[in-house]
């Protein structure tokens, strides 16, 4: 069971996001990088099948060098290699592109599961695992809560709105992976010492065949930040809860004319 | 290169609101200087095509077949891009559903193109559209083009655009010899206990965090969303904790949401909360703590304990 994870390297969803002053792209000053956490998923996931039935766990980022201590990250957690397609600065939220280049890195790696987070926690598109599947001409089940895999199929449970379908799918296949699937292991000081010789095979994009923005799919015109709110109106409310609560009632009803 | 498609989605035969958003919007903006056409993919749901027309679509393609009863992404796939050769549009629209986030990267990447994802405004452009959407989970906002790629293929974020009937009607047309080949194959739909609403669709929301205390609190939660008409979300605290499913997680790793009215009980307002919600309409914060972050994007809240103001709204309510 030889399973290919994608990853990506996000900024902390604690983060607070500040722009640019010429509104290109955000601040990024004093962000602390992160392994997206729904990739967290897809990782323990693969982690889980190759510890139970063999094989390796090959993670994939494409990212600046910067995005290299999410690749030790996932390999002091036990994944056996990584692969690091160094670029990405041009193609931030191009999920096309994105996936044309995981695609061309993964394509003649043994894979009989690949796995992705639902999303990249940063751009949000939630688009990079289906483009890939299709690229890579494989079937996948997105949004996975549960699962099990046989001899050459699967068995998924997908999360849809008020409910869920089960999934029957043949290997090799592509799945995104949701919170509930599992509770990600965190990286133990052996594994981080361990991490240190797994050996991380560095490519340029170029080698691919891919030229950066030379044929976008998606481009940011400008970033801009939430306009501010106003002061609400806040009632207090600890002496005469009673009296708050018939109150805000009657300002939803009358002033918001949201009920 | 012409006009918008716009993929309808359907569950038993019932056309899905967001899709008649979806399908609003696209009249909304004339088509994009073109026809307005709509595909239904499902088995049996002929009879709801014709009725598109009201919505604004001139023409609707079907693809009704048993293989595609339930929701397939490689065969939905193949009716969606068998109706877009028809169609030849210049914009593809998919309501921003499990579904519709599900079936638009994988129609753009058969198509050759990209895909933007959860727009919550679109810019006629020329022939195209500029959108915005949010990133970070709404701590910022981009405005993308897809750099003159032609389809545009689009989700749209539900409960954000109107739908609004526009008269007409619309012809219909099969979508017949669709070369179907289903490997990821849908065994059953589970729908949850009581038809229970997803905040995820849900125009009015109700979120309990740790201020509730317990998971058996859950209940007077549930009560106001109940009273309310709404759906119960959480707080990453207590899914963490255990005391609900995740599928009720709003914030940064759970759900983004942008009901008309979200109603905050004993959540602090952590900064990945914020973001999954901060977009509501109507922001209505019960905390103990005058601190709390929340109240500082609400527009309207009560400082007090949510056991003694709970009930009395509930009843509030109840008596309108």
């Amino acid at each position: 069971m030889n399973c290919i994870v994608c990853v990506a390297s996000v900024p902390d969803t604690a983060s607070v996001i500040k722009l640019r002053a010429d509104g290109t792209g955000i601040d990024e000053t004093g962000i602390k990088w992160i392994v997206s956490p729904y990739d967290e998923y897809a990782l323990e996931a693969a982690l889980q099948l190759t510890e139970a039935k063999g094989g390796e766990v090959t993670v994939v980022t494409y990212g600046p060098a910067g995005a290299e201590p999410a690749l030790r990250d996932c390999l002091a957690r036990g994944a056996h290699k990584a692969v690091h397609v160094l670029g990405g600065e041009k193609t931030l939220g191009d999920s096309f592109t994105i996936a044309k280049v995981l695609a061309a890195a993964i394509k003649d790696r043994a894979h009989d599961l690949v796995l992705c987070g639902v999303k990249g926690v940063g751009t949000d598109c939630s688009q990079v695992g289906q483009m890939l599947a299709e690229l890579l001409g494989l079937p996948h089940v997105a949004i996975v809560t549960a699962l099990e895999v046989g001899d050459g199929s699967l068995a998924a449970t997908r999360e849809v709105e008020g409910g869920k379908e089960k999934v029957e799918c043949p290997l090799p296949a592509l799945l995104t992976c949701q919170k509930g699937l599992n509770e990600p292991r965190y990286a133990a000081l052996k594994g981080i010492m361990a991490a240190k010789k797994k050996p991380v095979d560095k490519l340029e994009v170029s080698s691919l065949g891919i030229q950066e923005g030379a044929d976008a799919f998606y481009a940011v015109a400008r970033f801009e930040l939430p306009p501010a709110k106003s002061a609400g109106t806040i009632i207090q409310g600890e002496n005469d809860p009673a009296g708050a609560a018939t109150q805000l009632v009657k300002l939803l009803r009358e002033e918001a004319k949201a009920i | 290169m012409a006009g918008i498609l716009v993929f309808v989605e359907q569950r038993d035969g019932e056309i899905r609101k967001a899709s008649l958003q979806a399908v609003s919007e696209a009249k909304r903006h004339g088509g994009a200087g073109g026809e307005v056409t709509a595909v239904l993919v499902g088995a049996g749901i002929g009879g709801a095509a014709a009725g598109l027309g009201a919505w604004g679509a001139a023409k609707v393609f079907v693809a009704d077949n048993p293989a595609l009863g339930l929701y397939s992404a490689e065969g939905y796939t193949e009716a969606v891009t068998a109706a877009a050769a028809k169609a030849q549009p210049s914009a593809i629209f998919f309501a921003g559903t499990a579904m519709g986030r599900d079936l638009a990267p994988r129609v753009a990447a058969r198509l050759g193109v990209g895909a933007i994802a959860d727009v919550v405004k679109l810019a006629r452009d020329g022939d195209g559209f500029t959108a915005r959407r949010p990133v970070y989970s709404g701590k910022a906002f981009a405005e993308v083009t897809t750099a003159g790629k032609r389809p545009q293929v689009i989700s749209l974020r539900p409960n954000v655009f109107a739908a609004e009937e526009s008269g007409g009607s619309a012809a219909v047309e099969n979508l017949d010899g669709l070369g179907l080949s289903i490997r990821a194959v849908v065994k059953e739909l589970v729908k949850a206990a009581g038809g229970e609403l997803d905040v995820a669709e849900a125009d009015i929301i109700v979120s309990g965090g740790r201020g509730i205390k317990g998971p058996e609190n859950f209940a007077l939660i549930k009560s106001l969303a109940d009273a309310l008409g709404g759906a119960v979300g959480a707080s990453r605290a207590v899914v963490d904790a255990g005391w609900i499913a995740h599928s009720h997680q709003v914030g940064q790793t759970g759900k983004v949401v942008s009901p008309s009215l979200y109603v905050a009980c004993g959540i602090s307002g952590a900064i990945q909360h914020l973001a999954g919600m901060s977009s509501s309409k109507i922001i209505v914060a019960i905390n103990k703590d005058p601190d709390a972050p929340i109240f500082k994007i609400a527009d309207y809240g009560i400082v007090g304990d949510l056991f003694e103001v709970i009930p009395p709204m509930v009843a509030a309510i109840k008596a309108l």
